[in-house]
């Protein structure tokens, strides 16, 4: 290419600026933070990364289609508790329970906002209620804590290493390369772009937009879900209070990645670099010993600020 | 018209009356002590700061925005209170709404001159805006003794509880502004066709900052009308999932999310819903769990009814 249009230029410059901000951040806290850049400081950032990345590559799917999905904060909880309270009868229920049920709202998510025009939000919002109200009917309203025996195999899902790094990095990058690779070489991402793009005219060429619809929203609880199994792995335990406020973590993420919520355009590296930054960003925080844990909100809430804004004025 | 089609219209329009009138026909025979003084008045006094709050977001919504931030706006005030209540309460309260002008304000300047979605502008504060008000805090819950600002949420007028007369005083205003004035005609406008509001002259920015603002300040109200019956000032659970809850009543009460149309009385009513729901499942010893998968359900419900035919 030898002459780049304006927009192509742009949208470079949308694409790597969070990647440009990633390595500049990375690389001051290196510089002044002597512990930031042990390998064991590493290792904790990548994991406390993986079960938030894993979220967020559904939502990641759910916004690019136009959709958004509040649901999986509660949802991630709920895949926790499940995960736990089958953990008491072997590996493959402690796995495939939460999967199943979270699967199953996603897909009650999907059908209701496919098939009935109701907006995503507010069905979303309404299993974010179901599912917190399922969790609580499950922990006996919140009393129990179930415990993962500690000599399973399920609980080496979560706290099992290679080389110090923990299996669900591995399994939070294989997802989001996998992610990656069906957004943008299968139909199925190509139906998700054209869904979010301009729904009308999609439907009006034959895309299956109600099926594509479906599957994000599926796919999107069926992460959480997984992510809430991972979690309770790592933990060995069903923490009843965890995912409040996640959904919020995740879409952050993914518009500090690049996506845009109007729908049709995103990218799964974007989102793995928007994980990146918050979680830098709040491990940085964390060093700073002098600095109260409130600042991390604050500074969150203004660096997406500043993303945003930053998105907004290249786009013009 | 068939009368399939009429009677489907009026259940789309006036459902939420229909559910108010049946629930309270449910609980005056079905509910022990219902029928008091002293129950409708806890009822209203824990419905008020829910309806404040609500009746901006049903103005956000009607020019087809979201304020997620409310809730972060409520702690906000929260935090600011005790450091001005030394000067007096009126200074704490004014400083207090001026919080939430300013965040308003801040809002509005994102969605309508920096054109960033609503739900994305108001994100920024909703994460950022509980951090800064621990921070002012320095993440503590403080006791507030200042008889003249307690009262504010303990005292009657007139036998009414001064926060529910706020309250219906606010409604009737929203109401006034929302149908008798150009800006509220402006509003509904902007809210159903932005860029024909923009083309046939509208103030299309000055109007959404204005609603936002607005938003922002009602939202500080209820933070410090809460603030004062809680006795206390606590930014860490002040207002939590608050943006939740006014959604929730804006829409049930039939106010649409694509903007274009606000209803204000129906936003009154979807907060006395959700209120009665609430106490209905409290009064019959329904646990947490089983109540919050009942307003779900009855979101979903009140949404599929009112919900746009393709």
């Amino acid at each position: 290419m030898t002459t780049l249009t304006a927009a192509t230029r742009t949208k470079v410059l949308q694409r790597q600026g969070s990647a440009v901000a990633l390595v500049l951040v990375v690389a001051v806290s290196w510089l002044v933070f002597p512990r930031f850049g042990s390998l064991d400081n590493l290792r904790d950032l990548a994991l406390q990364g993986s079960f938030l990345a894993v979220i967020a590559l559904g939502m990641t799917f759910v916004i690019i289609t136009g959709g958004i999905d509040l649901s999986v904060g509660s949802v991630y909880a709920l895949g926790g508790v499940l995960a736990a309270w089958g953990s008491q009868h072997g590996f493959l229920v402690a796995l495939a329970l939460p999967l199943v049920v979270c699967a199953g709202i996603g897909l009650v998510n999907g059908l209701l906002i496919a098939r009935t025009n109701m907006a995503p939000f507010i069905v979303t919002l309404a299993s974010l209620l179901f599912a917190r109200g399922l969790l609580l009917v499950i922990t006996d309203e919140g009393a129990i804590t179930y415990q993962i025996p500690p000599d399973s195999a399920f609980v080496e899902l979560g706290r099992g290493t290679v080389f110090g790094f923990g299996y669900p990095i591995f399994v939070a990058a294989a997802l989001c390369v996998l992610g990656g690779a069906v957004l943008n070489r299968t139909s199925f991402g190509q139906n998700v772009f054209a869904t979010g793009g301009a729904e009308q005219s999609a439907i009006l060429m034959g895309v299956p937009v109600a099926r594509t619809k479906i599957g994000v929203y599926t796919a999107s609880g069926t992460l959480a879900g997984l992510a809430g199994a991972l979690t309770a792995a790592y933990l060995q335990s069903g923490v009843t209070v965890i995912g409040v406020g996640t959904e919020l973590d995740a879409i952050a993420v993914v518009v500090i990645g690049g996506t845009l919520l109007t729908g049709g355009t995103g990218t799964v590296l974007g989102t793995v670099i928007g994980v990146g930054l918050i979680k830098v960003i709040q491990n940085v925080i964390n060093q700073i010993g002098t600095l109260d844990s409130n600042y991390q909100s604050v500074v969150s809430g203004v660096f997406l600020l500043v993303v945003v804004v930053l998105q907004r004025v290249l786009r013009r | 018209m068939t009368l399939t089609a009429t009677r489907t219209r009026w259940l789309q329009d006036n459902g939420v009356y229909v559910a108010v009138v049946a629930l309270l026909l449910f609980n005056a025979v079905f509910t022990a002590n219902f029928l008091t003084l002293g129950n409708f008045r806890t009822q209203l006094v824990q419905a008020a700061p829910v309806l404040i709050v609500a009746l901006g977001m049903a103005l956000v919504i009607g020019t087809e925005g979201v304020d997620l931030s409310v809730g972060a706006v409520m702690a906000l005030a929260a935090a600011i209170i005790p450091l001005y209540l030394g000067a007096g309460p009126v200074p704490a309260v004014l400083m207090a709404l001026v919080a939430g002008l300013v965040a308003g304000l801040f809002n509005g300047f994102l969605v309508a001159k920096v054109g960033i979605q609503p739900i994305v502008a108001t994100l920024a504060l909703l994460v950022g805006g509980r951090g800064l008000a621990l921070v002012i805090a320095n993440g503590q819950l403080v006791g507030l003794h200042d008889p003249a600002f307690l009262a504010l949420g303990t005292d009657d007028v007139l036998g009414i509880p001064i926060s529910v007369l706020i309250a219906v005083v606010l409604a009737v205003a929203v109401a006034a502004l929302t149908n008798r004035t150009t800006f509220g005609r402006q509003l509904v406008a902007v809210g159903g066709n932005r860029r024909a509001a923009a083309l046939a002259g509208l103030p299309v920015d000055r109007v959404l900052i204005g609603v936002y603002t607005l938003c922002g300040v009602l939202a500080a109200v209820s933070g410090v009308l809460a603030t004062s019956r809680l006795g206390a000032s606590d930014p860490a659970d002040m207002g939590l999932l608050m943006e939740l809850s006014a959604i929730t009543a804006v829409v049930v009460g039939g106010t649409p999310l694509t903007g274009g149309k606000v209803r204000v009385l129906g936003t009154v009513m979807g907060v006395v819903l959700m209120q009665l729901v609430r106490a209905t499942l409290i009064k019959h010893d329904l646990p947490d769990s089983i109540a919050q998968m009942i307003q779900a359900a009855i979101i979903v419900a009140a949404v599929y009814v009112a919900r746009e035919r393709r």
